[in-house]
Order: C-alpha cells, then sequence, then structure tokens
C-alpha cells in the first residue's frame, strides 16, 4: 500500500525534526531513508507508524489519512534498532503477540507462528527465549513478530545498525529476499549508503530535517542535485567548487594541459580496489580509486609525483548542478 | 627490569588480598555485632522462663488481636502503595512536566521524617477534636485518630517510598522499545501495561512489597501516636511488644518480637522462593539497552 507524506513538521522544543516534509513511496516498493544522526530520518518513520505526532502535516496509508489515527490501529508492522524484543516471552509468544491481541484463535495463531518462523529461519528457536538468540536472530524474530498481523506497511528504524558488519551483510541480502516474497510496502531507515543502495529500489536522502533528493541508487549517485547528497551518497573529493568522484580522477606520469601535479602520500591495498592518496602541490589532499590492475601498470609508489586530471567532475553553483564531462586522451 | 616491574604488582595483589579478607571481616562482624546476635538472643530469651510462658502470652485474646491487626494494616497499605507506587513511577519516568521534581522530593519525605513527627501531624489533620478535617468527619461518623483507621494511614504514609523508589529505575532501563513495539501490534494502553510493562517491572514491583511490607510490620513510632494504645482495639504487634515489656512480661515480649521476626522472614523467604522458581522459567539475562532519541 502506497504511502504520501505532507508536510511534515515535528519539533522537540527549539530543535525542528522534521521542517515541512514530503515524500510519496509507491504500492509494494521498499525504499529507504538515508541520512546522518539528526537528520530527521528516524522521526519521519515514527510520524508514519504513529509513535509520533506531527505537529503539522498529513499522513496517508494507501489513500487514507491516517494523521489522527492512534498506532494501534494504524496496522503497521515496525522493527527497533535494539530490536524490542519482549524479554519474558518465548519466540513463540513473541512472534503470536499480535495475533493473540486480535483474538485469534489457538491453532490458528499456532500454524502463523510456525509459518512465519519458517521464513525468517527461526524454526528450531520457537521455545527459546531472547536472551538466548544473537542480534541477528533476534531482529529476525522482530520481524516475523511485526509480520504476522500482516501489517499494511512495513517499517524497519536502522534495523541492521547494531549488528556486526558480516550479520549486516547477510541480513540485507536476506532483507531483499524476503521483500520479494512478501511484497509488502517497506520503509527503512539508515545512515549508511552502502546499505541503502544495496538493499532499495529508491532511496529518499535527508538532511537537517528536510528531503534533499529521492531516486533510485544509480539516479542519486550519478546525478546528485546538491553538495549534500554529492557527498553523502559516495566518496567524493572537493577542489574549490569541484567535486570529483575518487573513481573518476585520472594518474599519469606526463604533464598535460588541466593536470595537476601531485605527490602520491600513501597507497592502500584493499584486495581488488586501490586507494591512492595524494597530495596537490597546492596543498589540498584528495584520493584515486584505482583498480589493482590499473595502479599495476603505473608502477605507482609512495613519495612519487603524478599527474591528476579528472575524467568527470561535477559543479554545484547559481546556475544549478552541472556535470562536466573530459575526454581523455 | 622486568623483575622489578613485577614485584609491586605482586605486592598489590597481595595487599589486595589481605584487605578483602580485612573487608570481610569487618562486613560480617558489623552484621553479627548489630543484626545476627540480637535475634539469637531474642530466641534465647523468649524460651527463657519455657514454653509454657510463651504459649501463654501469645495466646491472650490481646496478642491474638494485635497480630491481626499488624496483618490487616499490611493488608491494606500494601496493596494501595503498590498500585500508586507503580502509576507514580510510570509518572515519573514516562512524562515531563513542571513540578515533577517536588514529586519526587516529595516521595522521600517518609524517609527523612521521623515516624513521630508523621504521627503528630495526622493527629493535626485528623484530630477529632481540632484536627483540619477532623470534626467533619465526625459528624460523618468517621474517626481517624485512635482507629485503625488513622493507623492504616500511618502505616500507608511510611511505607510509600518502597514501591516507587524499587520499580523507577527499573522502568527508565527496559526503556520505552517493549512498550512501542506492543502499540504497533495492536496493543492498546491496558494491554500493553498488564502484557508488556507490568511483566517487565515484576521483579522492581516484588521488592517495593517486600520492603514495604517489612517497614509496614515494624512500625512503631507513628502507628504509636495515632493509635491511642487500646489493648485489644488499636494495638498492633510492635505496640503490644512495647506493652508486654512495660508491664515486665520480658519473656513474653521477647516471644511476640520472634513472632514479628518470623513474619518478616516468612515474607523475604516467599520472595526468593518465587524468584527461584521464575529464573528457572525464563531467562536471567537481561541485556542493556540504550534509549535512541533520534538516529
Amino acid at each position: 500500500m502506497s504511502i504520501i507524506v505532507e508536510n511534515a513538521t515535528k519539533k522537540f522544543g527549539d530543535f525542528v525534526a522534521l521542517d515541512e516534509v514530503s515524500i510519496e513511496v509507491p504500492d509494494g516498493s521498499l525504499t529507504a531513508l538515508l541520512g546522518p544522526s539528526g537528520s530527521g530520518k528516524s522521526t519521519l518513520l515514527r510520524v508514519i507508524a504513529g509513535l509520533e505526532t506531527p505537529d503539522s502535516g498529513r499522513v496517508v496509508i494507501s489513500g487514507q489519512d491516517m494523521t489522527k489515527v492512534a498506532v494501534q490501529d494504524r496496522h503497521v508492522g515496525f522493527c527497533f534498532q535494539h530490536y524490542a524484543a519482549f524479554k519474558h516471552m518465548t519466540v513463540r509468544d513473541n512472534v503470536a503477540f499480535g495475533l493473540k491481541i486480535r483474538k485469534k484463535g489457538k491453532e490458528e495463531t499456532e500454524e502463523r507462528v510456525r509459518e512465519l518462523l519458517r521464513l525468517v529461519h527461526l524454526e528450531g528457536f520457537i521455545d527459546r527465549y531472547p536472551s538466548q538468540l544473537s542480534g541477528g536472530q533476534r531482529q529476525r524474530m522482530a520481524l516475523a513478530r511485526a509480520l504476522a498481523v500482516e501489517p499494511n506497511v512495513l517499517l524497519l528504524d536502522e534495523p541492521f545498525g547494531a549488528l556486526d558488519a558480516k550479520v549486516r551483510q547477510e541480513l540485507r541480502a536476506w532483507l531483499r529476499r524476503l521483500h520479494d516474497e512478501v511484497h509488502v510496502t517497506t520503509i527503512f531507515v539508515t545512515h549508511d549508503q552502502e546499505e541503502a543502495m544495496d538493499v532499495a529500489e529508491q532511496i529518499v536522502v535527508m538532511n537537517d530535517g528536510a528531503v534533499e533528493q529521492a531516486g533510485g541508487p544509480r539516479d542519486l549517485y550519478e546525478h546528485p542535485e546538491t553538495e549534500f547528497v554529492m557527498g553523502f551518497v559516495g566518496p567524493v573529493n572537493r577542489v574549490g567548487k569541484e567535486f570529483i568522484r575518487p573513481h573518476d580522477l585520472v594518474i599519469q606520469h606526463i604533464p598535460e594541459d588541466g593536470a595537476a601535479e601531485a605527490m602520491i602520500e600513501r597507497i592502500v591495498h584493499l584486495g581488488f580496489e586501490v586507494r591512492v592518496e595524494l597530495e596537490l602541490a597546492e596543498g589540498d589532499p584528495l584520493w584515486a580509486q584505482l583498480t589493482r590492475a590499473q595502479a599495476e601498470e603505473l608502477e605507482l609508489a609512495e613519495k612519487q609525483i603524478v599527474y591528476v586530471r579528472p575524467s568527470r567532475k561535477k559543479v554545484f553553483d547559481e546556475t544549478g548542478p552541472r556535470t562536466e564531462e573530459l575526454v581523455l586522451a | 627490569m622486568t623483575a622489578d616491574a613485577a614485584r609491586p604488582q605482586k605486592n598489590i595483589v597481595r595487599g589486595g588480598r589481605g584487605s578483602r579478607i580485612g573487608l570481610r571481616s569487618v562486613a560480617l562482624g558489623y552484621l553479627a555485632v548489630l543484626l545476627i546476635i540480637p535475634v539469637l538472643v531474642i530466641i534465647a530469651k523468649a524460651f527463657e522462663d519455657g514454653i509454657g510462658n510463651v504459649f501463654d502470652t501469645l495466646t491472650t485474646p490481646e496478642a491474638q488481636h494485635a497480630f491481626w491487626l499488624t496483618l490487616v494494616m499490611v493488608a491494606v497499605a500494601i496493596p494501595l502503595n503498590t498500585i500508586f507506587g507503580v502509576a507514580c513511577a510510570l509518572v515519573l519516568v514516562r512524562q515531563s512536566f513542571r513540578g515533577k521534581a517536588l514529586i519526587n522530593g516529595l516521595i522521600d519525605l517518609p524517609f527523612a521524617i521521623s515516624p513521630v513527627v508523621i504521627g503528630l501531624s495526622l493527629i493535626l489533620v485528623y484530630g477529632s477534636l481540632d484536627g483540619w478535617f477532623g470534626p467533619e468527619l465526625l459528624e460523618m461518623g468517621i474517626r481517624v485518630i485512635f482507629t485503625p483507621i488513622g493507623m492504616a494511614l500511618a502505616t500507608m504514609f511510611v511505607s510509600l517510598p518502597f514501591v516507587v523508589r524499587e520499580v523507577e529505575p527499573v522502568l527508565r532501563e527496559i526503556g520505552e522499545d517493549q512498550e512501542q513495539a506492543a502499540s504497533t501490534l495492536g496493543a492498546n494502553g491496558w494491554q500493553t501495561f498488564w502484557r508488556i510493562t507490568l511483566p517487565a517491572i515484576r521483579w522492581g514491583v516484588t521488592y517495593g512489597v517486600v520492603l514495604g511490607t517489612a517497614r509496614a510490620l515494624g512500625e512503631f513510632g507513628a502507628v504509636s501516636i495515632v493509635s491511642g494504645r487500646i489493648s485489644g482495639e488499636t494495638e498492633t504487634l510492635p505496640l503490644f511488644v512495647q506493652k508486654q515489656f512495660e508491664t515486665f512480661n520480658v519473656s513474653g515480649a521477647y516471644a511476640a518480637a520472634l513472632v514479628l521476626a518470623l513474619i518478616a522472614l516468612a515474607t523475604l523467604l516467599a520472595m526468593n522462593l518465587v524468584r527461584k522458581r521464575d529464573s528457572k522459567t525464563t531467562s536471567p539475562v537481561t541485556l542493556g539497552k540504550t534509549q535512541e532519541v533520534e538516529a
């Protein structure tokens, strides 16, 4: 079911968490709210869920105005960063909670609980307590619990934020597959741009309580509309008014028009990727991202003097964002 | 060089062990002098004049009534204070409003004020002749001072802070996530309280109830002042003990004191039994959780 937020504003004292925020999430999509701490992304999610009441603005779910509907009547699934597992209940009772509140029959409930635990791969853990599960398992249990009541929308607040890198990677892939299976409209909040690009079909980038830009992952990366998006979605070098992605920086040994002199400060080998940290003659630091083959071919060494030029750069000025492609010789 | 470096460290460890044993003996010695020896002496003294005298003292109608009245005081004060305590803790932890600091301070008042003063202040408010509400209440046929009603008020006053103060930190620690999760799953406020909040704070409530009960059982000062100390009417066990002592029935006083101690002990024991059974069925581990304001 589609979600529309119109001009939502929310203040906490003097702090403006949301400033006239409007977003549109299509039915059945998987959308990420991406932004740094304090950007308002969690507040927006909680406003959609009904856990926070906006000072002004509207929340419309599936064409129905939900702004004044209480959280328990909104029929949303919500997952918290720290899982919010009911510690005094077994996995079975956790997942069955929403069904018991809805007074579903015993057999129906048990059947549904087992079905959901199969879906989240926790069949063998039905009689465990949350404290006997790992972080990743707890979050999967929380997801099963949220899905049990067949919510209209699924809202995940930094769902993988408290997990270690490897588990996080696995759960991302798993969430993608789960969404393909269940197809419920899903919004998840993250501060990790890689996670957003990996999982989401649509990304809403937020900063300072406002939406900076919304679009597909590739679109945001290729065509950022603001300096903030340019810098937040993917790594970037900033030289004066110019923004250059590290992989758009060409290193060569011969001086040439448009190429600046730089010294190699450090070379970092990250497997396939090689990161070359440079310092321009004027003193600005910047870094280039090369493949291992490229780096080997150039025979780069630390303290070497090289010449760098961008193959592509982005400028944000009064006339709006523009991309300048430079043809390689 | 390495040996030199290791030596002082070793000394620290040895010193640590020595001071640990020293600390332990101080703690145990303190407990022995203040608690264990007096209790043992009470038991010994109670039976000094033979078991017959103990039996005689405890089976007098006055003793039976004192015993009964003490239980009634606990039965009235503790449930009311428990309901109030949980509600108050919820308000103090989950809501912010003007005057919260004032309420917070007021809760500790019974700890700070001498019970005798509490008793006197109750007389000033409810005294039938010249109390603030006393004459009006008397017209309605309600006497507070020198009746069990006043005694119950005094008992409630002195045992009020326990549940609040035990539940508050637990509420703060569990945070609001679980309650919010329950509400997104369709639970209304009442269902969330019974199914999520109360089970989560049950041990805080239990400790508060046990400590409050112990206090209510043993309360002397405040109750003594508002009771008028009428034998067989407004005499609780602690007052009964005092009276036996004053009338030179020393072994009787010890016997009643022993009963009082046994009730308190039974309360503690009951809590530990329930707790043991509970920890077998639910997980003992609680996770440290931080509440995220905004991410």
